[in-house]
């Protein structure tokens, strides 16, 4: 398999504080993978950094073969990242399929225009209303962003970067916040859109019956630094990753 | 970050259309039951509503709060002014264009300068660039006529209409159908600006910065040309008035100016589209009938804006609005 | 030779007074993270209310004091001249809790609305109580006579008003980085709800701040009154200049305040030296300078 994404002694401090430690990160095309690890980890600081949120303090970030290090949030995106948000992150006055069209508008860059009405604009909204379907929210298209619950915000917040037809996807815990009843279907949901589109997806997750079930990989990050990343076989036998992350071999 | 507390409303077309027709046939058929002086007290409303309008793009569609929207309608008014003294122009057509011509240069770098920086930042660099025209409007007398301005005479419109004879006549009808021309022209056109595809980025930019950035909107940049159109209209706006007032001084580009361009967007309500028109409107009856009571209207404005802030943040239009919705749900 | 050293000194009485209102806004900024917009009108408030009691209390004592040039007379108006410093402080006292504490809530627009309507009657305020016409405590400053240096002349009063800019400095940094109350205030203004959580009152912190702030903006009047005359429209002009030096040193620092104050009171001097025309262009572009390089100032943490 291809490298997508690749990093390379990537580093953030913030004062003293090496959030990121010299991380070399790959995702390859076509995978999902897991990324785990206890708070503190580095985990959101290395998608945000990847994500163009914060600025590298050195290394390298490389995009399908381009450097993207210096990049602009808004040239990542074009050239293929998105993201969803921990703390979901939405338009709340805006109906879920404003939302999504919104992101359509940016990605067909048409939010150049200033003399025409968004609302004519049929093809946005059709390919707007076939989005919330696949993510199973078609019923809730006119509900406000800020009136829906909280797995259907997760959901949103999805539906959103996957608007953007993205080659990399960035899911920022997906399932935090959300029932255990919920979980499975949400997973599932993003992992059939995700899989059927061939979009590649890094997933930080602390669910790990959600981590062992829906990745192809997992990368354990702990101090900033990679801990561990191999098949889910491999995570579940490293001794490291049990000692730090998961609890001993006994207690499991 | 700003939470926006009320969503914006969404009419149909139907219904926008349902007052705007009786409102369009007041305003038509005014010069026919009203006198001369009710007249061109209006035109002078639509001008304010034009600018008020502009200015709303910035804050009820962006988020952004200036306090220096005079430094525009001054720049229109000088423009005319100019060239009146140095090129002789009388069309108002060229008026017209050069006031945008000027403005979209002034409103391009103040812009640039401007829309790099939070809120705060933001207000009260716009106030300071204000103020440092207005300065320059002093120190530069013997071009701008220091105190004493600059004289416009009546224009001529659209290559035949002119204002020789009565003057009064010629403001109170043919001119206020030019400046309602006009103001019907950029109602229409802001109205579909603020309904664009780029209208929503705005809107999006003003609701929740760091996601619309991760929608891929280039923040900056819509910001800046946000500005750049706010600008203009509230430039072409002080072009329109120029001709009305026969006279332009440095005390437009004031920052007391520009807080009467804030008060009458609030007054009127900033979080829906026809709030700043209502609010230039009955403002501007305000200030003629309330200024003669009283030579404290800086202290009368003030205590209405906090009262206003505090009690009825909607305005106007946003308070009529939910009156409206409760006496439906009875 | 001596004329630089005039020069300086200028720069450095501009700077004092600058480095009291810039500082207030900064402080206030610092713990409550608002932007008073009629921060400069406590200044002028300040000014205008120790021009008057200055003016009163000298007219009142008449020849008790040996007359207005008379060693009495100078204690006497420097006694009251802090009152401007005071009342700008229980304007501030009795703002806070009243109309601004609603608005902190709130999205930022409204708060940049009330403190400009705010600017607005405080504006008018100060015209309705003491007219269109500039008020003076000249006698003070005359009274202080002058020194000479080399071949120049200088207002003693002046090395005052840098003395009480200096000693403000010293105090303040003392206060913040040495008392009690100023670490409560620097909890106070790192994170708010912490701060709370400990058991820190942070409303009764908040109006303490705040009055503080615009006690400092009122002795910047109140100090400066004798030297300049308080006009109507010196608010503003102390709002823009103070948004400059926050701009150059960073909102919400005190050292940035006070070297902000420091540069724009130099460039300031320099810029009326040599080019008198273009002095407040100079500023602007520092600023424009500053903000492209450090978008935050040199200390800021915007």
């Amino acid at each position: 398999m291809t490298v997508l994404l690749e990093t390379r002694g990537l580093v953030k401090q913030f004062g003293a504080f090496r959030a990121v430690d010299s991380v070399d990160f790959r995702v390859q095309e076509g995978e999902v993978l897991a990324l785990i690890g206890s708070n503190g980890a580095g985990k959101t600081t290395l998608v945000n950094l990847i994500s163009g949120l914060l600025r590298a303090d050195a290394g390298h970030i490389v995009f399908r073969g381009a450097d993207v290090t210096a990049q602009s949030v808004h040239e990542r995106i074009t050239a293929g990242i998105a993201r969803s948000f921990q703390l979901v992150n939405l338009f709340d006055q805006l109906s879920a399929l404003d939302n999504v069209a919104l992101a359509i508008f940016s990605r067909q860059k048409k939010t150049r225009k200033l003399l025409s009405l968004a609302e004519a604009d049929r093809p946005v909204w059709q390919e707007a209303i076939e989005i919330l379907a696949t993510f199973g929210m078609e019923s809730k298209a006119r509900v406000l962003a800020g009136g829906l619950s909280q797995g259907e915000r997760k959901l949103l917040d999805v539906a959103i970067a996957y608007a953007l037809k993205p080659r990399l996807l960035f899911l920022d815990e997906p399932t935090s916040g959300v029932s255990t009843r919920e979980k499975a279907p949400i997973m599932d949901t993003i992992s059939s859109v995700v899989r059927s589109d061939r979009i590649s997806a890094a997933i930080i997750e602390h669910d790990m019956d959600v981590v062992f079930s829906y990745s192809d990989r997992i990368v354990a990050m702990h101090q900033g630094a990679i801990l561990a990343d191999g098949t889910p076989e491999e995570i579940r036998r490293d001794e490291r990753v049990l000692t730090t992350l998961i609890g001993t071999p006994e207690s499991k | 970050m700003s939470t926006v507390t009320v969503a914006l409303e969404h009419r149909s077309p139907v219904r926008t259309l349902g007052w705007a027709v009786p409102a369009l046939v007041i305003l038509v058929a005014l010069p026919f039951v009203a006198d001369q002086y009710q007249t061109i007290l209006l035109a002078y409303g639509l001008v304010m509503g034009i600018a008020a309008l502009g200015f709303n793009l910035l804050l009820g569609y962006t988020g952004l709060l200036s306090f220096g929207h005079s430094a525009y309608f001054g720049v229109g008014a000088y423009t005319v002014a100019l060239m009146v003294k140095y090129l002789g122009v009388t069309s108002m057509e060229a008026y017209l264009g050069g006031a945008i011509i000027a403005c979209v240069l002034v409103t391009a770098i103040f812009g640039f300068a401007c829309v790099r920086y939070t809120r705060i930042f933001f207000g009260i660099l716009t106030m300071a660039l204000s103020q440092v025209l207005w300065s320059l409007a002093f120190k530069f007398f013997w071009v701008t006529g220091g105190t004493d301005g600059l004289r416009v005479p009546t224009p001529t419109l659209l290559g035949v209409v002119t204002g020789s004879g009565d003057k009064i006549a010629f403001l109170a009808t043919a001119y206020y159908y030019y400046v309602l021309a006009v103001f019907i022209a950029c109602v229409a056109l802001m109205w579909v600006i603020v309904n664009s595809p780029f209208g929503r980025a705005l809107q999006a930019i003003r609701d929740n910065e760091v996601r619309a950035a991760f929608v891929g909107i280039q923040i900056r940049k819509y910001r800046w040309v946000a500005f750049l159109v706010s600008g203009v209209f509230t430039g072409l706006a002080g072009a329109l008035w120029v001709p009305l007032n026969g006279l332009t001084t440095p005390d437009i580009m004031h920052w007391t100016f520009s807080g009467e361009i804030v008060f009458m967007t609030v007054l009127g309500g900033f979080r829906s589209f026809t709030g700043p028109i209502i609010g230039a409107i009955v403002f501007n009856y305000l200030k003629t009938y309330a200024v003669g009571y009283t030579v404290y209207w800086q202290l009368l404005l003030g205590v209405v804006l906090v009262v206003l802030v505090l009690s009825l943040p909607t305005g106007i239009v946003g308070t009529a609005d939910r009156l409206r919705a409760r006496w439906r749900a009875r | 030779m001596d004329i630089v050293f005039i020069h300086l000194l200028n720069a450095l009485l501009y700077a004092s007074v600058l480095f009291l209102i810039a500082g207030g806004l900064s402080l206030i900024y610092g713990v409550m993270r608002i932007v008073n917009l009629a921060h400069g009108n406590l200044y002028a408030f300040g000014a205008y209310v120790s021009a008057w009691a200055v003016g009163r209390a000298l007219a009142m004592t008449g020849g008790e004091t040996g007359g207005p040039s008379g060693m009495g007379s100078t204690v006497l108006m420097l006694a009251i001249l802090p009152a401007g410093a005071v009342a700008a402080a229980a304007v501030g006292a009795v703002l806070e809790p009243t109309l601004l504490r609603p608005f902190y809530r709130r999205a930022e627009e409204y708060q940049l609305l009330v403190t400009f309507g705010l600017l607005m009657i405080l504006d008018d305020v100060i015209r309705f109580i003491w007219g269109p016409y500039p008020l003076t405590a000249s006698a003070l400053f005359e009274n202080f006579g002058s020194l000479t240096i080399g071949d120049a002349i200088y207002p003693t009063y002046n090395f005052l008003v840098i003395g009480v800019g200096a000693l403000a400095a010293v105090f303040l940094w003392a206060f913040i980085y040495r008392t009690r109350f100023g670490v409560v205030l620097r909890a106070t203004s790192q994170d708010m709800r912490m701060a709370a959580a400990l058991g820190v009152n942070v409303n009764r912190v908040y109006v303490q701040a705040f009055t503080l702030g615009c006690l400092m903006a009122g002795l910047g009047g109140a100090i400066i009154v004798p030297s300049q005359s308080a006009v109507l429209g010196m608010g503003v002009d102390a709002l823009i200049l103070s948004f400059i030096v926050v701009v150059v040193g960073g909102l919400g620092s005190l050292e940035g305040a006070l070297l902000g104050a420091l540069i724009v009171g130099l460039v300031r001097e320099a810029g009326i030296a040599f080019f008198p025309e273009i002095e407040l262009a100079v500023l602007y572009l520092i600023a424009a300078l500053v903000l492209l390089v450090r978008p935050a100032g040199l200390f800021g943490r915007a």
